[in-house]
């Protein structure tokens, strides 16, 4: 039975990335769209925190790689009350703290700063390696998308990973099977993402990303991996519960009006009421 | 406070032995002190280091890129990361991570950048880092270090080693022997230069080991009637802008000598630095818009004017033109 709390808490970050990326009028919506609900089972489950005090030492990190994703990420820390909810109306504004691209240094709950992709992943790796080195029981949350494994710097992470078993990282793939240029087989064939991170040594599991209990269970899973890191694989669809751009062609970057975001806020309310 | 050796000559010590020892003592007094390698553990002097402390050594394998991200996320969780390289691969490698995971991300890493320009030598030009300062120096508030000897070296990493400094800082030194110009427990600032010898007619601001080059040059030029002041301008950036204020105004004239690109190095930056205080005659010695190439470091040092005859040359040019 899914776990209507955490079905719930995925379209409520929807809705508020909506708005935050609607406020603006453009954004990263395909995206931002297809991790809500991986956000919602580690805010509303998985991830340690404490939004009182967002540099505990001992909370686990979460590095969003594709620091594109960054208002899906405003929305779970805003219902969480990092900070005012209001707060997700200013997205790139001047001044802001809620930029295109995740920044550390700017947003509270925020636990590293992304947007060159690849680079999550080095960091997530010194971010586990280190927590271990201090003796903290704390995990390290990463967040990849599938385009964004063209780079070569997460595969140059994942083997440093597994060589120093850091069974306390968590990665998630995002594989919503578009890019900006268009779909990723045409863009550059990524082939079989858990292959390949099995292949490179991790403990890698493949789930429906949109199905948070399925979600959930690969995270459990993953926390009773206790030699490998672990890869899990998200089957996602980009613009995911979002009607103007799920299924989309061009939804990686796209503008959009009052109306649209309109109807697809009153769309997703309607599937908790 | 500084003391300067009667005599120059070769240092009793090598570089990267004086590195590992003052890590390995930074370590033994401090939990937080972490180094990463990229496959040159061996060759950079490293392994009592790794052997003394395998959990805090940390191997990335031939990963530069890599091994940039890790330190800045070590760093995210209070650990002072020490990642070091050849230079060439430290900086151009690694420069979109020191620039976002590391500066933007305002964290706080050390990256070392071995066999500096010429000192690369028998490596030849892929090895042979003449920009390393420059790729660099357009990172905001990056602290770039251009070191000049084994006293030096142990002073500035047990200094870096201490929670007084946050940020990004880049230390680019030969791992070999380097010319000895300062005496065991000179304690040295961060952002100051160090003036070496006083003179009013030029001041001839050097690094690295040029600096000892600039001290000969210095005593031709005596020999000739010249008085010129020397300054060891170890960091590049931040720059010791009022120094560079002082020497111009003082001796007129300036002759700034790296083992670096002068587009982009410390000819650009003393330049930069006059221009907005004191503009004066300025002659750069340095490397002009060339790659490196294959040979040893005296041939090296004549094939691309690196003397202390051409400072000489060019300190009497920057008179003349005052």
């Amino acid at each position: 039975m899914a776990d209507k709390e955490l079905f719930n808490l995925a379209a409520e970050i929807r809705i508020g990335a909506l708005e935050c990326l609607g406020a603006f009028g453009s954004g990263h919506i395909g995206g931002a769209m297809s991790v809500c609900d991986t956000l919602a089972v580690l805010y509303g489950s998985e991830l340690r925190h404490d939004p009182k005090n967002p540099d505990w030492d001992l909370r686990d990190r979460l590095v969003l790689s594709k620091g594109h994703a960054g208002p899906a990420l405003y929305s779970a820390l805003a219902l969480r009350g990092f900070f005012p909810r209001e707060q997700l109306l200013t997205l790139n504004q001047g001044g802001t703290k809620l930029p295109s691209h995740v920044d550390r240094t700017k947003t509270p709950g925020v636990d590293m700063t992304c947007g060159s992709l690849g680079q999550g992943m080095s960091a997530a790796v010194g971010l586990a390696y280190g927590a271990r080195l201090n003796k903290w029981d704390s995990y390290t949350y990463l967040i990849l998308g599938d385009g964004e494994c063209d780079e070569g710097q997460v595969w140059e992470g994942a083997m440093f990973a597994y060589h120093n078993k850091l069974s306390n990282l968590i990665a998630f793939v995002d594989c919503n099977k578009q890019q900006l240029d268009g779909y990723t087989k045409d863009v550059l064939d990524t082939g079989d993402m858990a292959e390949k991170f099995r292949s490179f040594g991790w403990h890698t599991l493949t789930v429906n990303g949109h199905d948070v209990d399925a979600v959930k269970a690969a995270v459990q899973a993953a926390k009773a991996e206790k030699t490998l890191p672990t890869a899990i694989i998200l089957d996602t669809i980009k613009g995911y519960g979002c009607t103007f751009a799920e299924g989309k062609a061009n939804n990686h970057s796209m503008t959009c009006g009052k109306d649209d975001v309109d109807a697809a806020i009153a769309a997703l309310r309607a599937k908790i009421a | 406070m500084i003391r300067i050796l009667d005599e120059i000559k070769k240092s009793p010590s090598l570089m990267r032995d004086a590195y590992c020892t003052a890590l390995l003592k930074a370590a033994g007094e401090n939990e937080n002190i972490v180094a990463l390698d990229a496959d040159l553990s061996s060759a950079f002097g490293m392994t009592p280091f790794f052997k003394a402390h395998p959990d805090r050594a940390i191997q990335c394998g031939i990963a530069e890129a890599n091994m940039v991200g890790i330190a800045a996320g070590l760093s995210a969780v209070g650990k002072i990361p020490f990642a070091h390289s050849f230079g060439c691969f430290t900086s151009r490698r690694a420069c979109d991570q020191i620039m976002i995971s590391c500066a933007y991300a305002k964290l706080n890493v050390r990256l070392i950048g071995s066999d500096p320009g010429i000192t690369a030598a028998h490596n030849g030009g892929t090895h042979m880092p003449f920009e390393d300062m420059g790729v660099l120096r357009s990172i905001p508030h990056i602290t770039l270090i251009d070191v000049t000897d084994p006293v030096m070296l142990a002073d500035l990493i047990a200094q870096l080693s201490t929670d007084k400094y946050y940020g990004v800082y880049y230390l680019r030194f030969p791992r070999k022997n380097a010319k000895a110009i300062y005496a065991e427990g000179s304690t040295f600032e961060i952002g100051k230069g160090v003036t070496l010898r006083d003179g009013k007619d030029v001041t001839l601001v050097a690094s690295g080991f040029l600096v000892a080059e600039a001290l000969a040059a210095a005593e031709t030029l005596a020999a000739e009637g010249v008085s010129a002041r020397v300054v060891d301008l170890f960091t590049w950036k931040p720059l010791d802008a009022d120094l560079i204020a002082k020497c111009a105004a003082e001796t007129g004239a300036l002759v700034t000598a790296e083992n670096h690109n002068i587009t982009g190095g410390l000819f650009a930056a003393v330049s930069e630095a006059a221009a907005r205080s004191r503009p004066v005659p300025i002659e750069p010695v340095g490397i002009e818009d060339e790659f490196g190439q294959v040979g040893g470091e005296d041939f090296l040092q004549k094939a691309y004017d690196l003397t202390a005859e051409h400072i000489v040359k060019a300190a009497k040019e920057a008179i003349r033109r005052k």
